[in-house]
């Protein structure tokens, strides 16, 4: 969105100045998270799903598998895919259509931080070698878009695969509303989004705070003090101990944010 | 991404990679600049097996009218892979790997001009991956600096980077597929302003410690820095011949 909204853009400098003075615009510390609600099985249909409320975001996730045909150079391996759709009822700038770069990095970097954290071993959705295997699509969607999506995503995204059951499976087909036992989860990483405002960096900016950023930063952290994903966007810069500080609140936030998974 | 290397050992006893870099050592780069005629600026980029080419169009009116920004020119990036740069054939349209790649090269590369003196218009990048071996944003990225400044658009600074990473246990600056295709591997593609060393593109995939990265960043702007001397080295050979004509008195 390059387009100028007067309003936004006043308020921008508003946030901007009171971030300079040291204040966030709704009171939160530099490095405090809005209120984060998870709630679960929110479809039926769905064999795992979510729905994630962070302050006034609200996001929500759902996995469904499917038997599929294995990566030629992985044959003995499942997969996950893990998509966001920017709806256009989470916002007034939010357009139906093909997804464009914001909604392709917002996934792109959701299934980062899942992915790369080997939550799940990929052989475990094999079912007949080099043939057929399990693909878990992790697909979610905004409702409302209140800032930081990437954060409340990946929490739905995370919350949704912990509830998912693997479907019976007969023939290579899947039998629906049967189950077979619960995907198995080594890790639970959380995505932690900072934001740059003059020379601030936030944890969990509000639309407001995202308006008037200048970069920023995402980290997702796992319980075993591992970093599997960083992200940098937007125009602005970071320095090299503007990241280690963020790591560092990262760690911190993520334990706080993990205990609210079942 | 994920393909089985467990067998290969990819650094030795003595620290030499499979190559035969050492963990700190980038592979050759060899840059290029003005190199498409048409082209407000461009440059070629060989890196490895990584070859990229870049045109840079513009300061020039931005269309739609509706993308303008009154206050600064916008930067219009593309990062594409040619079908064949790839082992097996890429499907031409833009993948989601590409598209997210142009959104954080082109927001790298603004940090480092004065798009404020520009407001209205809109500066094309356009990063075309011709083979590749690991790298190539970064690669792609280090050649659009050059292409910028040789369009003559006011920077504060070039954009130079490289990938940094881990693989067989080992931190290494610049790795190929082989290293990235471990199973352990980690990659770390970043860029900096080279004169104040602030990160403008970071970017991570797998698992590593707050340890290693804190080395893992020291190694990549050592590495970054190398990278910028080719850079400038680059620019000044262009325009080493250029002569000043010699006004009658």
């Amino acid at each position: 969105m390059t387009s100028i909204d007067i309003l936004s853009e006043l308020k921008s400098n508003k946030v901007a100045a009171e971030i300079k003075a040291g204040r966030r615009l709704d009171g939160r510390k530099m490095d405090e998270y809005r209120k984060i609600t998870i709630e679960n099985n929110i479809s039926d249909n769905a064999d795992g799903s979510a729905r994630v409320r962070l302050g006034d975001t609200d996001v929500m996730s759902g996995v469904k598998m499917i038997v599929g045909e294995p990566y030629p150079d992985s044959p003995d391996k499942g997969s996950i895919s893990v998509g966001v759709e920017l709806l256009p009822l989470a916002s007034r700038y939010f357009e139906t259509g093909p997804p464009r770069e914001a909604a392709i990095e917002l996934s792109r970097v959701v299934d980062r931080g899942i992915r790369e954290s080997k939550t799940l071993d990929f052989k475990d959705l094999c079912l007949v070698e080099g043939e057929k295997v399990l693909v878990a699509f992790i697909d979610g969607y905004t409702i409302n878009h209140a800032g930081n999506l990437f954060d409340a995503c990946s929490i739905a995204a995370m919350s949704a695969l912990l509830e998912a059951r693997i479907p019976k499976i007969e023939d290579n087909k899947i039998i629906h509303g049967e189950y077979e036992g619960k995907l198995k989860i080594k890790r639970k990483p959380v995505l932690n989004t900072f934001a740059k405002i003059g020379s601030t960096v936030i944890a969990d900016p509000s639309i407001d705070e995202e308006n008037a950023m200048d970069a920023r930063f995402s980290v997702s952290t796992t319980e075993d003090d591992y970093m599997c994903a960083f992200q940098k966007g937007g125009p602005g810069s970071f320095t090299g101990e503007e990241i280690s500080t963020a790591i560092d609140t990262a760690f911190k936030n993520s334990k706080n944010i993990r205990k609210l998974f079942k | 991404m994920a393909k089985k290397n467990e067998t290969k050992v990819l650094v030795d006893k003595k620290g030499k990679r499979i190559d035969g870099r050492g963990v700190n050592d980038i592979r050759p780069l060899k840059i290029e600049a003005g190199v498409i005629p048409n082209a407000d600026g461009s440059a070629s980029l060989e890196w490895g097996q990584n070859k990229v080419i870049v045109s840079v169009y513009g300061p020039k009116e931005c269309l739609p009218k509706h993308t303008q920004n009154p206050y600064k020119a916008v930067i219009k990036c593309n990062y594409r892979m040619a079908t064949f740069s790839v082992p097996d054939r890429k499907n031409p349209r833009p993948a989601r790997r590409e598209i997210e790649i142009s959104k954080v090269s082109g927001e790298a590369l603004e940090k480092a001009i004065f798009v404020e003196r520009f407001p209205g218009t809109e500066i094309d990048i356009d990063i075309e991956i011709i083979d590749s071996n690991a790298g190539t944003r970064v690669a792609g990225l280090v050649a659009a600096a050059v292409a910028l400044a040789d369009a003559g658009i006011p920077m504060k600074d070039l954009v130079a980077g490289v990938g940094v990473g881990k693989a067989d246990g080992h931190l290494l600056v610049d790795l190929n597929k082989d290293e990235e295709d471990a199973d352990d591997a980690v990659d770390i593609p970043l860029a900096i302003l080279p004169n104040s060393e602030e990160l403008v593109l970071l970017q991570m995939d797998g698992l590593l410690t707050r340890k290693e990265w804190d080395k893992a960043l020291k190694m990549g702007i050592e590495a970054s820095k190398k990278v910028y001397e080719v850079q400038k080295e680059a620019l000044k050979k262009k325009y080493e011949n250029v002569k000043v004509k010699e006004v009658a008195k």
